[in-house]
């Protein structure tokens, strides 16, 4: 168990990185309370996995430092950190049966036979592995294997915190959901920290405490996911949560109106302050979820050209288009929606504006 | 991938089927045909069943060249095995170096077997050797055509240099296919060095390594050229293995029915020791995986 | 650290020990190709006194020396292009479909490779000579394909299975011949396969003496057995064997350099 925090961390491949493009983490703060779960979410090549070794020990970050329970570690051997690790595919000692497998990490610390012996049952009994535990270990199904390589970190009492690097990457989909499930389960029991990499929204959504979004190497954001979804502070975070993800369109003020495309935008008088305050690119953005279909002339709505409904049972997805933007709303499942003319109402208090890529007042 | 089943694979089979046939089976049927005959002259035959083979299995120098001819292999396999494995744990995995240690690696491999035989010949000679003179600058009293202990150590010596590398480039293989995952695991599970070798390197390589056991193995035993050159087969005949005892009774005696069925004995020994060797390495390793490690 | 540091330091010094172990020899061969006889009989030395490329020149002027490499180079180019020829067709259709007595045709090519090349002596210059092929390329390198085919069917088929059947049936449907998805498509996905066995047909082919000689006196002679045949009444000659010996490293050595990166390659793929 322990409480991590990054200080002015960051990564880079090369040795003078001139610009932050040359990072392949963007030094970042960031604090993780003790027994937390939480999600590193990103698309491939953002960072994630670059931050979960230097986590684990197994890369040396270029700058910055990693505070265990305020000891800092950033130069310390794997093997002292008390960490543990799932892979993408399950990493097991082939020749081995799943006890020896189990016990491995503490026979490797000269642990005492008798405990070794009790702590192996009690982890297999918390995974539902006791049947199983004389087997070889290389004959079992794919879950079975991540649940034994998850059992090798569990087993070690002084463990800090479990990394899992997108562990049901090879599981059936139908054991996905029972194996996080379990994940839960043993967070609930154990209290762990936890830190789950993944480029799956629906797992980190369902997983975590708190997730961080990350990109190109920054880190975007870091909340709860009602706060990821209702505020997200940068593009990237409304584009890669929800499905799909925000409709962003671009605005310019023109002294007290706010023009998207051709059309005035009728917005409440407090956000027209802060757009007008605001300098860069402006972008209006809302969720699929809030956009409204609106009659004709309604404030804060604009026309468009409905181009394609997909029914999809619990709800419709509308996609609608007007000077060349392409907007997508999802509405009630029985409202009666035809091709052509629609206005829709896009600035409403769920609205969030961003300049260069970044919420307007945060 | 499930492969469909369709005969008329076999038009593409074909060109191999008859090449090697016509290279294996006619020679082989020949060699048959020589066995169980006395050729006493090319006109005159007389069948003679199995006499040859009875008579060369009684043959006491073939005993003597097979025995020597298992001790060889047999230590051939003892010291090239630890060392390839050895070599390919220690060689570079990127850069230039990793190429150049290829490259000087893979050398020995591609030199004609006659010119290995010439090079240690060379080499080991106290009067124009390296290795011959430095041996006898310290006092070392070397000479591989007089001393059959020098000879064999030098024979067993260049067969190391000439073939370890073959088993170091299948163990590199086997090494570089191994996930970095596995190594990342061990060093948080907290494993020591020789724990990783045993439990992640070793089990990953038996594919490899059968592959190299069975080769060195069968072309230890069928080696010819290199001991040829090197020593001829003496002094005496303390470094004839079989195959030069076979080419010996068959091309320098002309004796071609005991030659032919010492032929296919030979075909046979190798045969059945190599099915041997390959069920067992298969089981040993079969028992590891089951019995899982034990409780040290 | 230091446990890294020590590491690196045992495996640079033992990569250092065995290449060493490696060159030294060549290294002789080497110096004794650049010194006379003379030089060689008399004094013993690290490096030529007086080095000399008359063993060089000797033999790229006699026809007697250099006719050895040309042959060993035909015939070793015959028997590569042969084999390729023949395994890739049979390559494919063991990685491709089951047949009638498949499993046993692969094991009995491979049995092929475990035979004793002497048992073989005399039954092939028997067989080479009634069918008047005795003391030319073609039968060294149809001899050869003997033990290289069942290798070169082995590799290739190993690469093929790496490339999934829909590539081939993606190419029937889009309206390829066979031929010319085989050229076309198929080849160029397995090339480094197509490198590799050439590369091994190459070297087992370089390499081999015994059938080699036995099947060629004259015309044919390989570099090996004009070697092997180099004692005169007037005690080997030390310097163009030496010389000579040297030469035949040549091909080899080009060989590794050029498919250095595909052996890496290889390596890399896990594919053995």
């Amino acid at each position: 168990m322990a409480r991590i925090e990054f200080k002015n961390l960051g990564h880079a491949y090369g040795s003078n990185p001139a610009s932050l493009k040359d990072y392949a983490l963007q030094p970042m703060n960031m604090v993780w309370e003790d027994g937390g779960a939480y999600a590193l979410l990103g698309p491939s090549g953002c960072g994630k996995s670059t931050l979960l070794n230097i986590i684990s020990g197994l890369l040396q970050p270029s700058e910055g430092q990693v505070l265990f329970d305020g000891r800092d570690m950033t130069r310390m051997a794997t093997r002292d950190r008390n960490i543990a690790q799932v892979f993408q595919f399950p990493v097991l000692y082939d020749t081995m049966s799943v006890f020896d497998n189990l016990a491995f990490p503490l026979r490797n610390r000269k642990i005492a036979e008798r405990e070794v012996q009790a702590r192996v049952r009690e982890i297999a009994e918390m995974l539902d592995l006791t049947r199983d535990l004389k087997q070889r270990a290389a004959g079992l199904s794919a879950d079975a294997k991540q649940k034994i390589s998850l059992g090798r970190g569990l087993v070690r009492k002084d463990v800090a915190a479990i990394l899992f690097d997108e562990p049901l990457t090879v599981i059936d989909p139908h054991m996905k959901w029972e194996l996080r499930q379990k994940l839960k389960e043993i967070h609930h029991q154990l209290k762990l920290t936890l830190i789950y990499v993944t480029h799956d929204q629906v797992e980190a959504l369902t997983f975590a405490d708190e997730v961080v979004v990350m990109t190109e190497g920054k880190v975007v954001q870091q909340g709860k996911p009602e706060a990821l979804f209702l505020r997200p502070d940068h593009t990237f975070v409304g584009y890669f949560i929800g499905s799909p993800g925000m409709n962003f369109c671009p605005v310019r003020v023109e002294g007290d109106a706010v023009l998207l495309g051709q059309q005035r935008l009728q917005v409440e008088a407090a956000q027209l302050q802060a757009l007008k305050n605001s300098s860069g690119d402006l972008k209006l953005g809302i969720r699929p979820e809030f956009v409204e279909l609106a009659a004709p002339g309604t404030a804060g709505a604009v026309s468009a050209e409905v181009t394609q409904i997909q029914h999809l049972g619990t709800s419709q997805l509308v996609t609608a288009q007007f000077e060349g933007m392409s907007v997508k709303a999802r509405v009630a499942p029985e409202l009666k929606i035809a091709t052509g003319a629609q206005w829709l109402r896009l600035a409403k208090p769920e609205t969030i504006y961003f300049s260069n890529e970044e919420r307007i007042g945060r | 991938m499930n492969k469909p089943y369709n005969n008329k694979a076999w038009f593409f089979i074909l060109p191999v089927f008859l090449t090697v046939a016509f290279s294996a089976i006619i020679p082989l049927m020949t060699v048959v045909n020589y066995s169980v005959q006395d050729i006493i002259s090319p006109e005159q035959k007389v069948f003679v069943g199995l006499d040859w083979f009875r008579d060369v299995m009684r043959d006491s120098e073939l005993h003597a060249a097979l025995l020597r001819q298992l001790i060889f292999s047999f230590c051939v396999l003892l010291v090239q095995l630890p060392l390839g494995i050895g070599l390919a744990l220690a060689m570079p995995h990127k850069g230039w170096k990793s190429s150049a240690t290829l490259v000087i690696l893979a050398m020995p491999l591609l030199i004609p077997w006659n010119v290995v035989g010439t090079i240690w010949q060379i080499f080991g000679r106290g009067d124009i050797g390296l290795g011959g003179h430095v041996l006898n600058l310290l006092g070392v009293d070397y000479n591989y055509a007089s001393n059959p202990l020098d000879a064999w150590l030098t024979v067993l010596l260049m067969d190391v240099w000439h073939w370890t590398p073959l088993v170091a480039l299948l163990a590199f293989a086997g090494l570089r296919s191994i996930p970095d995952a596995y190594y990342q695991a061990a060093q948080i599970d907290g494993a020591s060095r020789w724990a990783v070798f045993r439990f992640i390197q070793l089990p990953k390589m038996r594919g490899v390594l059968v592959i190299a056991v069975l080769l060195r193995f069968m072309d230890s035993f069928m080696i010819y050229t290199e001991p040829f050159v090197l020593t001829g087969g003496g002094p005496g005949n303390s470094t004839t293995f079989l195959s030069q005892y076979l080419t010996q009774k068959a091309v320098g005696q002309f004796d071609l029915g005991p030659a032919a069925a010492f032929s296919l004995i030979y075909f046979l020994i190798i045969l059945l020791l190599s099915f041997v060797l390959y069920n067992w390495m298969q089981s040993a390793g079969n028992n590891a995986n089951a019995s899982g490690g034990q409780h040290e | 650290m230091n446990k890294t540091q020590d590491k690196t330091l045992t495996r640079t010094l033992v990569m250092l020990v065995y290449i060493a172990f490696t060159l030294v020899p060549l290294y002789w061969l080497l110096n004794t190709s650049l010194k006379t006889n003379e030089e060689t009989l008399s004094v013993f030395t690290l490096w030529p006194n007086a080095p000399t490329l008359n063993n060089y020149k000797t033999i790229f002027t006699d026809p007697s020396w250099y006719s050895g490499y040309i042959n060993s180079i035909i015939y070793v180019a015959m028997n590569t292009v042969m084999s390729l020829l023949v395994a890739l067709p049979a390559a494919y259709a063991f990685s491709r479909y089951r047949f009638l007595g498949d499993k046993h045709m692969f094991f009995w090519l491979l049995t092929n490779r475990m035979t004793p090349p002497a048992v073989f002596l005399l039954p092939f210059f028997q067989l080479y000579s009634t069918i008047g092929l005795s003391d030319t390329h073609i039968a060294v390198a149809m001899a050869h394909m003997l033990f290289n085919v069942p290798l070169a069917v082995w590799i290739l088929e190993g690469f093929m299975s790496g490339v999934p059947r829909e590539i081939d049936e993606t190419a029937y449907i889009d309206g390829f011949s066979f031929p010319r998805f085989f050229l076309r498509i198929f080849l160029p996905l397995i090339k480094s396969g197509v490198g590799v066995t050439a590369f091994f047909c190459f070297m087992f082919s370089w390499v081999e003496l015994l059938l080699a000689r036995t099947l060629t006196s004259v015309n044919a002679k390989p570099i090996s057995a004009i070697m092997t045949r180099t004692a005169s009444a007037a005690g080997m000659d030390w310097g163009i064997l030496a010389a000579a010996g040297v030469l035949t490293i040549v091909p080899g050595a080009l060989v590794i350099w050029f498919v250095r990166n595909h052996i890496a390659k290889g390596f890399a793929m896990g594919r053995v």
